[in-house]
């Protein structure tokens, strides 16, 4: 079985080009990319019709690793880059890899209006509540209090809620895991590849030589401990009390619903204007 | 086609659909409004697609990709969006990705005079991204050749694999003149090279037969890797002197070896001229005025008006400026592209002629230049 599933990894990944990876020992966003690999290996979906668009940070290495087509693009515009391909290439499966900073910062215009569009892009978030590869400054998502190398007295701003912002912007499909449940999420992220329309899946990761070294987190470990420790799934947490919340991951899919997707909307407005230009 | 009487914008759209455009993303502004809501309407009647994003980063961010995805594709802005599309303008050309980005010129710096035409944006145009890259920009000075650059520039953009800029103004984009387009049948369309090997033996940054290699589209089996970072012929990151050197040699040769096919002007220089006037856009047509009137009253004075800008066409003005006393550059800014001309035919030749505070350069005020002793 691990021999099984060891091959099947090495089928999505460029493992004669491009290894070993720019990430740190320890790093969670492997364990994302993992966790992509599996889900798609589950929906038996041909790489020629994967296409893999992530901004800049650490992040955003990650398609380099991926035999899909792919593409690196600038801080915080993946998203609309990937808006154009998906448009021209509507049966395309695109997917944005994305960091906090990436999609919330420099990026979060275009992760609101993308949500709003509703177009058919599977969002990755990956959430390690610092900028990692420029060394460990303070992000949108960083908690109030932390530390961070531009916040040496403590960070005093709030955190984006990642899935509360995408469900208020309109993303149809919200959710979010972390790197500690990896099987469980797989299953987030599959459900957000096959959702028709703009979803979202938070992957909750951790930067152990950043942010974890500066508030004395402890090791790579240590934090995928604390995710185990301190993160609850939906179900449990609707039966806590907003104190017992208080600093808690809730895990889980948040918003599911209904509404036509960019690129079909935009296929029948296509439709309409050519029939009126015969009709002319 | 009838003769029709037609917008500088109206007919840029004309000219997209003619060349092939399929694709525009935009975001609103003055003056090259017209381009997106005509747009709106046209795409979709050809199959096309039309969407407004939420900035202009994100429109020409939109725009390459649905370029990687095959399709011929545009955007049109002014001044201050131009300004935002800076960053993703330096990805196009370093991940080498065609597109064509219209900046119908207004008076800057900032909002400036959003209803009124300059030339202020020339030097952006050439360095406005950080870092150097290569880049095509044309300019017209009327409403046909508003439609026959816009054709043009998407066949330099096909065939270069390049970004280029269509430097219209204000002027040009929003004046209505009579113009009889050619017929469809008559246009040069150039179209994208489909890649001619094997996906397993395909290099989207590498081709030992040109120094264009084919663009193959995401989703059609040629899985490969699009990055701004420097990059090896499969478009890997690479920080290798050894890969970096032959990259920056090919993208700009594949530019500096082509400048027969690239650059275009238009020279009306009668043996014995002793004053050339040098313009470009709208002012060409107050220029070419003025040089009427100055032979009318005998001074023998020769036109060049340029029509790609840059890569700046250095020999034809050294050229025509070797056999003249004087150069006059005429420009609605303040003095641009009257910079390289005094780089190429020297600083004590040149006359400038500058107005940056909306209105247009009158022939009359080239006139006077060109009768000054």
């Amino acid at each position: 079985m691990r021999r099984y599933e060891e091959n099947r990894m090495y089928h999505y990944l460029r493992r004669h080009k491009k290894f070993p990876n720019v990430w740190c020992p320890g790093c969670g966003i492997g364990i994302v990319m993992s966790a992509i690999i599996r889900a798609i290996d589950r929906l038996g979906w041909e790489k020629d019709d994967i296409a893999m668009i992530s901004g800049i940070g650490c992040s955003g290495r990650m398609p380099v690793y991926m035999d899909f087509n792919t593409m690196h693009t600038t801080h915080g515009r993946a998203l609309a880059f990937a808006t154009g391909l998906k448009m021209v290439k509507p049966k395309m499966h695109v997917i944005a890899i994305m960091g906090d900073g990436d999609a919330l910062a420099i990026g979060g215009n275009h992760f609101i209006h993308a949500a709003r569009r509703n177009i058919g892009i599977t969002s990755i978030v990956i959430n390690n509540s610092v900028y990692g590869m420029t060394g460990g400054q303070y992000s949108p998502t960083t908690p109030t209090g932390s530390l961070a190398t531009t916040a040496p007295y403590g960070n005093i701003d709030q955190p984006f809620p990642i899935c509360e912002l995408a469900i208020a912007a309109g993303a149809t499909f919200v959710a979010r895991g972390t790197v500690y449940h990896a099987v469980e999420l797989d299953r987030l992220i599959e459900k957000a590849l096959v959702h028709e329309g703009f979803s979202v899946v938070e992957a909750v990761s951790y930067c152990h030589t950043t942010f974890g070294r500066i508030n004395k987190l402890g090791t790579a470990v240590d934090m995928l401990r604390w995710q185990k420790e301190n993160s609850v799934t939906r179900e449990a947490a609707a039966k806590m009390t907003p104190e017992q919340l208080q600093g808690k991951i809730v895990r889980g899919i948040f918003h599911e619903r209904e509404f036509p997707e960019y690129t079909a909307a935009y296929a029948k407005i296509i439709e309409q204007a050519m029939a009126g230009q015969r009709q002319a | 086609m009838a003769a029709r009487l037609m917008q500088g914008n109206e007919a840029c759209v004309e000219g997209a659909l003619a060349a092939g455009c399929r694709f525009f993303a935009g975001y609103p502004i003055t003056p090259s409004s017209e381009i997106a809501e005509l747009l709106s309407r046209r795409l979709p009647q050809v199959g096309g697609y039309f969407i407004q994003m939420e900035d202009e980063i994100a429109s020409i961010a939109a725009v390459i990709g649905a370029s990687v995805g095959g399709v011929k594709a545009m955007t049109a802005t002014s001044g201050p969006g131009f300004s935002l599309m800076q960053e993703n303008i330096g990805y196009a050309a370093m991940a080498e990705i065609p597109c064509v980005i219209v900046n119908v010129q207004r008076t800057g710096p900032s909002t400036g005079l959003p209803t009124k035409p300059a030339q202020g944006d020339v030097m952006q145009a050439r360095w406005g991204t950080h870092g150097d890259h290569p880049i095509i920009v044309l300019s017209p000075s009327s409403v046909l050749e508003a439609f026959l650059m816009t054709v043009r520039a998407f066949n330099l953009s096909e065939k270069y694999r390049s970004p280029v800029i269509l430097l219209m103004d204000e002027v040009v984009g929003h004046m209505r003149e009579r113009v009889e387009l050619p017929p469809r049948e008559a246009l040069e369309i150039t179209d994208r090279v489909a890649a001619h090997v094997p996906p397993e033996w395909y290099f989207p940054f590498e081709d030992p037969s040109t120094d264009v290699p084919p663009l193959a589209p995401f989703g059609e089996g040629y899985r490969y890797h699009i990055t701004g970072l420097f990059h090896d012929r499969a478009g890997f990151p690479t920080e290798r002197v050894d890969e970096i050197d032959p990259w920056i040699a090919r993208v700009f040769g594949k530019i500096d070896q082509h400048l027969s096919d690239i650059l275009s002007w238009e020279e009306d220089f009668p043996a014995g001229s002793r004053v050339l006037v040098v313009a470009y856009g709208a002012t060409a047509r107050a220029a070419r005025h003025a040089v009427k009137l100055a032979r009318a009253k005998r001074y023998k004075v020769g036109f060049l008006k340029l029509e790609t800008i840059w890569p700046f066409p250095e020999e034809v003005t050294e050229r025509l400026a070797r056999q003249c006393k004087r150069v006059i550059v005429p420009e609605m800014n303040l003095g641009q592209l009257a910079l390289e001309v005094e780089r190429v035919v020297g600083r004590q030749k040149v006359r400038r002629v500058n107005l940056a505070n909306g209105e247009m350069i009158t022939p009359q005020q080239i006139l006077a230049a060109i009768e000054e002793k």
